[in-house]
């Protein structure tokens, strides 16, 4: 059978075009020789409009992110990964297995193929590892100066096994919050890759799928209440979500809370306060107290959560406040992230 | 973190604490300023009030270059940020500040202005090398700290002959705004001030001396660290307790009696004092501001752009003058946390991570029980 485009894609140096998102040849071909090569599995090679999925047994999740981020590839990722990450840490979080995803990329016209070709094999080498498939996927090419490169959403599909309940409305006073690492990485190795500001030690985003580290907390504490991952807003933000769902407040130990030494700096030099900024592979749990030991140590246990800790516990306040207790002995708000974090002008 | 560690430790300041309560007299208050929104910031992130003496209070100044920014600057600002030939550059806290007619610079960039936010005045001229055909204006605005970097600005697009490249100079001074403070007699009572110290670093510690002596106020320059503010408090008091009224520098690590000349002479070179410039809560200032220098008259975007200043009142609710003035503290006023908030501000002083309102709002106000 005579292959159906005359020349292969050149993914070295040819750029997007319109025609890749016309729905013609040209598309077809970037579909075949890009997606579904680097993709594949068994669902996408049936080149249908939609996946056929067996039943997965149990209840099914499902979540979706859009990734927009500039640069499109930073120190300790890219847009890719970042894209798969996103979406299976938002299944693990409420306790399902990731299984399925499906990918829908808007193209801005000009962007390297070789971008688009290293972004596609940095997705499929995060979805093998965390062992789900991209089953079914769409594209779209938008005009120059329309689009910032690549934009990419993905849907998630994972089950969830019986008896696992975890919702952030279940937080109650006396129970203890972890955290699995340090805060701030990701962020910071955006913003410093972003404005090129060129700190002597390299920052790292900690971009990571947590279903795995998931998956080992729910199996060390039967009676998990809650697990999320603080990304856009940092830690502070979704310690507010959490509070404000569940009627509560929270008491942090600023002591405790793990912030490498290269972020906290970075974050000191542009005025910064790390517990806003974002994290792509930590996560935080909320366990009852008789819990919190084995939790820890389960956290602890597993190669993304070895910096865990106990940061605080949830207390009753009506007004729902965050608090912290400062290394400095004094105690302050935790507030909501504002806007935008802005660095200060003096 | 060296130099930065040392200043925040909570056993040394829990001794100073216990140093500054033996040091008062309980018979009498202290009403101090801390100048700078960056020492504001450090006593609600820290919360040094509740390590203090009752008797000790301790005002916000007008010292956040955010806050004290007129609605007409603003104003002007985003007329020139709409205009389709224009890329403004400015510095991030400076995109929020509400202007008239529900506008802010953020607002301006929605509706299709080409505002860019910078980190320094060099970002600003590349991008202005990078997009000849465009006039690139930097929305220049500080005290003393950020002004020598637009001096330099200034000089370099000189030598380069960057003819696409102007600077709205709102450059602000520290000196002259203590002393109208001062003169205004009893609108303002106070016992000391904790001087600034990026300013100090730029200007040094001798023009606080002619304001220490006139007014018999004494001054001591801090640092934005906890330990640094804790410190100077102790200073203040001691000072006030042996009727001294002189200029002290706690932030000698970086502060000398002259500053730093040739910074000083690169902002004498490329800018000059302006007669009068309106304060937001201070109303005019004479003296208290620069503009640029007739030399660099061409790269001045107040001529190239024939902008004329506008005054524009404050709204009606908004106290942002009384507590710039020291008259009030932001949960005094009544739209505090209501209808004004960091998300959504109504006055200046909510805007700024170093504003009075927004540090009171993030950090402090669990103290007074909710007001969200």
């Amino acid at each position: 059978m005579s292959k159906p485009y005359t020349r292969p894609l050149d993914l070295k140096h040819g750029l997007v075009n319109l025609t890749h998102g016309s729905g013609g040849r040209a598309m077809a071909q970037l579909v075949s020789e890009l997606f579904a090569a680097e993709f594949a599995n068994d669902w996408l090679a049936q080149g249908n409009d939609q996946a056929i999925l067996p039943p997965p047994g149990g209840r099914i999740a499902i979540a979706t992110d859009s990734h927009v981020i500039s640069p499109l590839f930073f120190p300790g990722g890219d847009i890719g990964s970042l894209a798969v990450h996103g979406t299976v840490n938002d299944l693990a979080m409420g306790g399902a297995t990731p299984l399925y995803l499906s990918a829908g990329f808007i193209l801005e016209e000009g962007l390297p193929l070789a971008d688009l070709a290293r972004i596609v094999r940095s997705m499929a080498a995060a979805a093998r590892a965390a062992g789900v498939a991209i089953v079914t996927g769409d594209t779209k090419v938008v005009e120059r100066g329309k689009g910032d490169g690549v934009f990419i959403s993905t849907t998630g599909v994972g089950v969830v096994a019986d008896g696992v309940n975890l919702s952030g409305d279940q937080a109650r006073p006396g129970d203890v919050i972890l955290l699995s690492g340090t805060l701030g990485d990701h962020g910071m190795a955006v913003m410093s890759q972003r404005e090129g500001l060129g700190f002597a030690s390299p920052i790292l985003s900690d971009s990571a799928a947590l279903h795995t580290l998931a998956a080992a907390l729910m199996a060390a504490s039967p009676g998990l209440l809650l697990m999320r991952d603080p990304t856009r807003g940092g830690l502070a933000t979704t310690l507010n979500e959490i509070a404000q769902q569940s009627g509560v407040g929270m008491r942090l130990q600023e002591s405790a809370i793990p912030v490498q030494a290269s972020v906290r700096a970075a974050c000191e030099f542009l005025g910064l306060d790390p517990l806003y900024i974002a994290n792509e592979g930590k996560l935080v749990a909320i366990c009852p107290a008789a819990e919190a030991a084995a939790a820890l140590a389960a956290l602890q246990a597993h190669p993304l959560g070895q910096q865990a800790a106990i940061i605080g516990e949830v207390v009753h306040d009506a007004h729902q406040f965050v608090r912290v207790q400062t290394d400095f002995g004094g105690e302050r708000l935790l507030d909501w992230l504002s806007g935008e974090m802005l660095p200060r002008i003096c | 973190m060296k130099y930065v560690d040392e200043f925040r430790r909570g056993d040394i300041a829990r001794g100073m604490a216990a140093q500054i309560s033996r040091l008062v007299d309980p018979a009498r208050e202290y009403r101090l300023m801390e100048f700078c929104g960056g020492h504001t910031h450090a006593i609600a992130r820290y919360g040094l009030t509740g390590l203090l003496p009752d008797n000790i209070r301790l005002i916000h100044g007008p010292g956040c270059p955010v806050c004290v920014l007129p609605i007409g600057r603003v104003d002007s600002a985003i007329e020139l940020a709409l205009r389709p030939d224009v890329i403004l550059c400015s510095y991030g806290d400076t995109l929020r500040v509400p202007a008239s007619n529900k506008m802010s610079l953020y607002q301006a960039r929605a509706k299709g202005a080409d505002v860019r936010m910078v980190y320094s005045t060099n970002d600003a001229l590349q991008i202005a090398r990078d997009n000849p055909h465009k006039q690139v204006v930097f929305f220049a605005i500080g005290f003393e700290t950020t002004t020598p970097p637009t001096g330099l600005a200034l000089l370099q697009a000189r030598q380069e002959q960057l003819a696409n490249f102007s600077v709205f100079c709102n450059h602000v001074l520290t000196p002259p705004a203590m002393r109208h403070l001062l003169a205004a007699g009893d609108a303002v009572q106070l016992d000391g001030f904790i001087g600034p110290s990026h300013v100090s670093t730029v200007i040094g510690s001798a023009p606080y001396a002619a304001v220490a002596e006139e007014f018999a106020k004494p001054v001591v320059i801090a640092g934005f660290e906890p330990l640094d503010v804790l410190q100077a408090v102790a200073m203040l008091v001691e000072q006030i307790k042996q009727g001294r009224t002189e200029v002290e520098t706690q932030f000698s690590r970086a502060v000398t009696h002259e500053g730093n000349q040739k910074a000083r002479q690169r902002v004498a070179q490329t800018m000059v004092l302006r007669d009068s410039f309106e304060w937001r809560g201070l109303g005019q200032v004479p003296h208290s501001a620069l503009a640029i220098h007739p030399d660099f008259a061409e790269f001045d975007a107040e001529l190239r752009f024939a902008l004329p200043y506008r005054h524009v009142p404050d709204h009606k609710a908004c106290e942002c003058g009384a507590i710039l003035r020291g008259q009030k503290q932001p949960q005094d006023c009544k739209v505090f946390g209501i209808v004004c908030t960091p998300d959504n501000p109504l006055g200046s002083c909510m805007v700024s991570s170093e504003g009075a309102c927004a540090a009171h709002y993030h950090y402090g106000r669990f103290v007074q029980g909710a007001t969200a």
